[in-house]
């Protein structure tokens, strides 16, 4: 039988505010652990949250890049259940009143044009994290991330394949990057998703059984795990014998590569959701709407757009460049400062990607800045080295953000465009090379290369190649 | 006659009376009598003392000085003091040292107050005899065989034991005003939202308001000028409150005024004796110029199940957070984490305090909320909507605190139901949110005090004070 497959996604995107959703503690990632905390977030008996209004802004901005219809009048309420990451022992969330509902985000995913709807988006607090120690009977809490704020999307079950699902996060990832909604750092943890996955005989219009995956904070596992649990399902449709799909909550285990089950539909918890009463319902003005609509960046669409018609790329090259937000801001700044965008194209997408991926950075990370960078490539336009010598620059200058041009200056590598100096080199090598010169001479034409080597080798490299040839070529016409 | 706050804040500051010397009169008294009332959890004497000599030492420097100069004051066990133990009389809480004092204890620090201690309340302020404590049982002390009413028993005990001329407790059903008419003292639960929550370790969230004990309207109405006002870090706290001398109306009389007395409130199960010490205090205001008429507010006849639901229900989530981990009681038996928090919950909580989780879990139940909890919330619009309606007809409601007198100590204490009967009279304005006081009205053959309580629309206090005040000089009691 052919199955068709049914995944809806909910996303927990971090969400930019420089303090937490309660209280004024840092949202900063990488802090010794529980350095962050307060009172507050931490719980402490007495303590009261109040609500960051930049949370409330940054989801309304959420909503109005995914085209959903912002409530304004929505409310917190509290989830309730017991681990030790919760200091509270409930999550302030939002439950039937959620700041955004509806939506709809579309892509073009090979060669067709994929639309998902989405349920809703709703702002909470995220929670700690548990350290289980090595070897000992014991487990020590961070709490650093209690209380940082989270927009939580769900979609609508629209996505029909694996593939499908992967490029919609992906889209959904460059609209809250240049939104500056989410920094979208999966490896930081402030982009995660959870997975529903569901498979029906074709042409069925029932919804299958359902699991739901969690933990799941790559690219690479979404595939991974959608793509195993999409097997799993259909082999046991197929051959299952007494074995069945159940509605359950699998765990994606990355290191092991499969889902272990957590709890089924008999099991799952009763959160006992109440309205928060230490905070009153946000109430939204059309005013603060319209001010957040207006201050909306350029969103990934428009951008493509705009690089298609203004730097003439090919629709490849754009897609790369929006596809990671650094790249495309780094490449806007190296063209600004008057490099031609064909070749900063081509240097980033070459050059600088491979560095990044050896180096193992993200575009963001990048220390490099578009002013040295534009340096070097201006430098290579003028001839004034080779692209070669600029690769080498590039490599030697890019960890440190180092001046391109004292790089240049002091390894000597500036390339030799004088004719004067050039002529002496082409001298020595024809002087030196009495037989390539006599096999060119007897129509060997590969020899005038062999020639130019000798050149470029003399020199070291710094002959400008395109002078060096002239000269060549003008000195074995002369003899 | 007893002098009032702010005359003795005049003579301290004068020099015609020293801090240390009035202090150390309190402290003889709780020297002689507290060993058999056991309002305190945690004294503070020394430290009380060391402060009052540093207060009496910056008046003779001629420094100027707050309201409430070098006077003692004391503090129910469920308001944070940095660094001295609040342990909501739980076994929970009898080792947590708040890192941070809750706003009600910054605004009277700030107005160069003394804390002399602590007092004793039942658990987690749920109960209406103070028997709940883990820790002691207060006395009444114009009786000692009788229980001082509750929650904030030993506030009130405390007021009327002379170990402190005022005290501040909170109302969450009742919680203040119920002991003040046992004790026969003056207890206020002003308008939620006029004094900041913050620090008051939660039970209700939505219900609970810290108020002041005291031995007249006057210095009543003079700690809430001190204690009132809006807090950024109380989200609940009422936003662009105006700036109201409570103290300054005191004197103007009732004339006019309409008193409005419902009929529910002089039912089944009103004690006698109340009921005439109740007609004769309206009598009196009839004769200060009032106009009293009894009217029927049927609703407020179902208040007490809708206030279970909605206190437990709130409660149940606010206790979740003592889970053996971060502080507070932890159990020394466990195994595991399932073990550690279910055994530390089960030896930290008292019996009543168990009850109230274990209602208000199963009213937010999944199956259960529409029938309780939803219901419970639906009633309290209603309720808030009769009592505009009602407020817009009169000026005051008027009525009994109490449906019984203070009552022998463990006479109730095997029936929970018949305590929760006690609240009858007092959970109205805690759902709706609305101000009372209780003051006494009489006494009963036996000398047991009686207290009478008036009700008011929202921030409508001046008018509480004005009224209470006349009558307070009318009736003239001396307990």
């Amino acid at each position: 039988m052919n199955f068709e497959t049914v995944i809806g996604l909910e996303i927990h995107a971090e969400l930019k505010s420089k303090t937490k959703i309660f209280c004024s503690c840092s949202t900063k990632f990488g802090a010794e652990p529980n350095a962050n905390t307060c009172p507050i977030c931490t719980g402490v008996p007495g303590t009261l949250p109040v609500l960051n209004e930049e949370v409330v802004n940054l989801a309304i901005k959420a909503g109005t890049a995914l085209g959903c219809t912002i409530n304004k009048y929505n409310k917190m309420d509290r989830k309730n259940y017991f681990y030790p990451d919760l200091p509270k022992n409930y999550q302030t969330s939002q439950f039937d009143l959620p700041i955004c509902s509806g939506g709809l985000v579309e892509f073009e995913h090979e060669g067709k044009q994929v639309k998902v709807r989405l349920n809703r988006i709703h702002i909470e607090e995220d929670a700690g994290k548990l350290v289980h120690v090595e070897g000992e009977p014991i487990s020590l809490v961070d709490y650093n991330r209690v209380g940082v704020p989270l927009a939580e999307i769900v979609t609508e079950p629209d996505l029909r394949s694996v593939s499908e699902a992967v490029a919609f996060m992906k889209k959904l990832k460059s609209i809250l990057e240049y939104g500056e909604i989410s920094d979208c750092r999966m490896e930081q943890g402030s982009l995660r998703c959870d997975a529903n996955i569901s498979l029906r005989p074709v042409g069925q219009k029932e919804f299958g059984l359902r699991v739901e995956l969690k933990n799941i904070n790559s690219f690479r596992e979404l595939q991974k795990a959608l793509e195993k649990e999409e097997r799993r399902q259909r082999e046991l449709y197929t051959y299952g014998e007494g074995h069945k799909v159940v509605q359950e909550t699998r765990r994606w285990d990355a290191a092991k590569g499969k889902t272990i089950p957590m709890r089924s539909k008999e099991e799952a918890d009763d959160y006992r959701y109440v309205v928060e009463p230490d905070l009153p319902p946000i109430i939204i003005y059309d005013e603060q709407i319209e001010t957040i609509t207006k201050s909306l960046p350029e969103m990934p669409d428009e951008k493509k757009e705009r690089f298609l018609t203004a730097y003439e790329l090919t629709e490849k090259e754009v897609d790369i460049l929006i596809g990671d937000k650094g790249l495309a801001t780094f490449f806007e700044k190296v063209v600004k400062l008057g490099v031609m965008p064909k070749a900063a194209c081509n240097w980033i997408l070459g050059d600088i990607l491979r560095i990044l991926n050896d180096r193992k950075i993200e575009s963001e990370d990048m220390t490099l800045e578009a002013e040295n960078f534009a340096r070097l490539l201006k430098v290579v336009e003028e001839g004034k080295i080779s692209n070669n010598v600029g690769r080498e620059v590039l490599d030697e200058i890019f960890d440190e953000n180092k001046d391109p041009m004292k790089m240049i200056e002091e390894k000597g590598l500036m390339q030799i465009s004088s004719s004067d100096e050039l002529e002496k080199i082409v001298d020595e090598v024809i002087a030196n090379n009495p037989q390539s010169v006599e096999d060119f001479k007897a129509g060997k034409t590969q020899s005038a290369g062999f020639l130019m080597g000798r050149v470029m080798k003399l020199s070291k490299g710094k002959a400008n190649p395109k002078v060096a040839k002239e000269l060549v070529d003008k000195k074995l016409s002369e003899i | 006659m007893q002098m009032n706050i702010k005359e003795m804040v005049e003579k301290i500051k004068s020099g015609e009376l020293t801090s240390e010397a009035l202090v150390q009169s309190y402290i003889e008294e709780i020297t002689k009598s507290e060993p058999t009332i056991n309002a305190f959890l945690t004294l503070t004497c020394d430290e009380a003392l060391a402060k009052a000599k540093e207060i009496d030492a910056k008046i003779k420097a001629g420094e100027s000085l707050g309201r409430l100069a070098g006077i003692p004051i004391a503090i129910k066990d469920n308001i944070c003091t940095e660094g001295v133990h609040t342990t909501c009389a739980s076994k929970m809480l009898e080792d947590f040292i708040p890192p941070y004092d809750a706003t009600v204890i910054k605004k009277l620090l700030a107005e160069d107050a003394i804390i002399i201690g602590k007092t004793n309340m039942d658990e987690f302020a749920m109960g209406s005899s103070n028997e709940n404590s883990a820790f002691k049982k207060t006395l009444n002390p114009r009786d000692i065989t009788r229980v001082p009413g509750g929650s904030s028993g030993g506030s009130a005990a405390a007021v009327a034991a002379k170990f402190a001329p005022v005290s501040l407790g909170s109302d969450t059903g009742g919680s203040i005003r119920q002991p003040a008419a046992f004790c026969g003292v003056v207890g206020l639960k002003p308008t939620y939202g006029l004094v900041s929550r913050f620090g008051l370790i939660a039970f209700g969230s939505s219900l609970d308001q810290i108020g002041p004990f005291s031995n007249s309207v006057e210095d009543s109405a003079y700690i809430l000028n001190i204690i009132s006002g809006t807090d950024e870090y109380d989200s609940t706290s009422i936003r662009d409150l105006k700036e109201i001398d409570y103290t300054a109306g005191l004197q103007d009389g009732i004339k006019g005024m309409k008193i409005g007395v419902p009929e529910e409130f002089f039912g089944e199960g009103l004690d006698e004796e109340i009921k005439e010490s109740v007609k004769n205090s309206l009598d009196k205001l009839k004769e200060l110029g009032a106009e009293v008429e009894t009217f029927s507010l049927p609703i407020i006849k179902e208040g007490l199940a809708a206030y279970y639901i909605m206190s437990s229900a709130e409660a149940s989530t606010n206790l979740d957070r003592y889970d053996g981990i971060r502080y507070g009681y932890k159990t020394p038996n466990y195994t595991n984490l399932d073990e550690l928090v279910e055994n530390s919950r089960t030896e930290g909580f008292g019996a009543e305090v168990k009850r109230r989780i274990m209602l208000g879990t199963y009213a937010l139940a999944s199956g259960y909320y529409d029938a309780y909890y939803k219901k419970a919330d639906a009633f309290r619009r209603k309720l808030r909507y009769d009592l505009k309606k009602t407020f817009e007809k009169y000026d005051l409601i008027v009525g009994p605190v109490s449906p019984v007198l203070p009552f022998k100590i463990g006479e109730k204490k095997a029936d929970p139901l018949a305590m929760y009967l006690a609240d009858i009279y007092t959970i109205n304005v805690n759902l709706a949110g609305n101000p009372a006081i209780s003051i006494p009205a009489g006494k009963s053959k036996e000398g047991l005090p009686i207290g009478i309580q008036l009700m008011g629309d929202m921030l409508c206090e001046e008018k509480i004070f004005k009224a209470a005040y006349s009558l307070e000089q009318a009736l003239a009691i001396e307990l």
